[in-house]
């Protein structure tokens, strides 16, 4: 038996708070956010940054929920700069001012990505061209006044897919270099509504054709990616680059996770950085090591020669698909239960388009809301 | 047959190069080597590229930094390596 070596931690994603003024449908924070409160310190932040910097890692993400709700944060990507971190702010532009976004320049942040709020009414504002864009437009400015490559990214889903001639449209009129047009992951708040978001093929078919286009027509103004969603593949994605090899993620109340989502999974101890040194948690934890390496995989990930690929999938859809965390990501089309993704698929195919706007579908579509997030979790 | 070789369209160098401004170059004590940052990512360099880069500052010309590093290298001949390696840099957006 070989214990897998263990890498250095790469990415320290920093999910400074939970707290977020939108309220996007396709959220992959955990749907009972709400009953996580007791948010890290400024200094127990800086430990966090200062320990994992310790032991290698080089990339810093603070997101959140809306990382500028946290009045620190100028003062953190300082500390995170001057530890040698290559500093990225995700952010939907809210709260992002004239004022903060110098005080950020000035702290030595290195990257921002903006990205595009989703909800019936924004939505609506956006695909109208009026609100939200005006808000848009100002924090585009801002962005390109301080020099930061303007890099956007919109999350798809059967909603906005059949416009996403417009969005490409609006990104360039805000002056984006990159854009992300990221399909939606279905986790957390997305996974509650995933029989409303998931698109069918034909939509995505026709999406990408629009995508190319735009690519042939607009050359290197604009860099656009388009990410597939995973449903609509034959293999799963390596997801975080396999478990505990190179990402590090904290919760705003100190949880150290592997993924995201890890916290929704059975069996897990999850470590907290109120008890732990990052070290302790990184080499030691239970969690941590719980699905690093091969060890933990059943077939056919274990006798598959693609398993040093994409190390069986992600851990949390076999688990949400299949009810085993151990099992292949049923995306897999060697996975046994692969037809669970495909009666998905299939039955995404049949449900009739509602006409043109959010929430007069059959099942009304949930909202990530305090109030949502404390009926969901109810004990 | 000279001729048969493609003419590759070659773009040309800057004439001060300098890092892209999404890069950033430090030394990295956990890698042990000089690395290139940026968004979400990081590049392991050699010895040799990342004495190159760390020149490439918008005030010295391509020439400029070929004696200084002949110099500092106590050599000579070291044009075309140097260039190749500008010019890959260039390919992939490192220095603009």
């Amino acid at each position: 038996m070989n214990a897998p070596a263990i890498t250095q931690p790469f990415w320290l994603l920093a999910e400074l708070t939970y707290r977020c003024p939108l309220h996007c449908v396709f959220c992959y924070n955990p749907t009972n956010y709400a009953n996580i409160q007791n948010e890290l310190t400024t200094q127990e932040w800086i430990r966090v940054m200062t320990e994992a910097r310790a032991l290698g890692a080089a990339q810093l993400g603070f997101s959140g929920g809306e990382p500028m709700l946290r009045d620190d944060l100028e003062i953190l990507v300082r500390e995170a700069r001057q530890l040698g971190f290559y500093t990225n702010l995700i952010t939907s532009g809210v709260g992002l001012n004239a004022t903060r976004i110098e005080a950020l320049k000035v702290a030595g942040l290195d990257h921002i990505q903006l990205s595009f709020q989703d909800s019936t009414k924004e939505m609506n504002d956006f695909l109208s061209s009026t609100k939200t864009f005006e808000l848009k437009k100002n924090v585009a400015d801002l962005i390109k006044k301080h020099d930061y490559p303007m890099v956007m990214n919109v999350v798809l889903h059967r909603y906005n897919l059949p416009h996403v001639d417009k969005i490409i449209d609006m990104a360039l009129e805000l002056g984006a270099e990159y854009l992300e047009l990221a399909n939606t992951q279905y986790y957390g708040w997305a996974m509650e509504n995933r029989d409303q978001l998931l698109p069918t093929q034909a939509q995505l078919i026709k999406a990408e054709e629009v995508v190319n286009l735009y690519r042939a027509k607009i050359g290197k103004r604009c860099k656009i990616l388009f990410v597939v969603p995973d449903y609509f593949e034959e293999r799963p994605k390596a997801c975080m680059n396999g478990w505990g090899s190179i990402f590090l993620d904290i919760a705003p109340d100190g949880a150290a996770l592997p993924c995201h989502n890890a916290r929704q999974l059975p069996g897990l101890d999850i470590p907290n950085i109120r008890d732990h040194s990052i070290r302790e948690i990184w080499y030691e934890s239970q969690a941590f090591n719980f699905f690093r390496g091969d060890q933990w995989m059943q077939e056919p990930c274990r006798s598959c020669d693609e398993k040093t690929k994409d190390f069986g999938g992600c851990r949390c859809q076999a688990f949400l698909l299949t009810g085993n965390a151990a099992a292949a990501d049923p995306v897999c089309s060697k996975s046994p239960e692969h037809h669970i993704v495909k009666e998905i698929v299939m039955r995404a195919q049949q449900t009739s388009l509602p006409a043109a706007h959010l929430g007069v579908a059959e099942h009304p579509i949930i909202f990530r809301t305090d109030m949502n997030s404390r009926k969901l979790n109810i004990e | 047959m000279i001729d048969a070789i493609p003419d590759t369209p070659t773009e040309s160098l800057p004439e001060y190069p300098r890092l892209n401004r999404l890069f950033r170059l430090q030394w990295e004590d956990a890698q042990q080597a000089y690395v290139l940052l940026y968004p979400e990512g990081m590049v392991k360099l050699n010895l040799s590229a990342a004495e190159i880069l760390k020149r490439c500052d918008g005030t010295r010309t391509v020439t400029t930094i070929v004696t200084e590093l002949e110099q500092a290298f106590n050599t000579t001949g070291l044009r075309d390596q140097i260039e190749g390696m500008l010019r890959a840099a260039f390919e992939k957006d490192w220095i603009q």
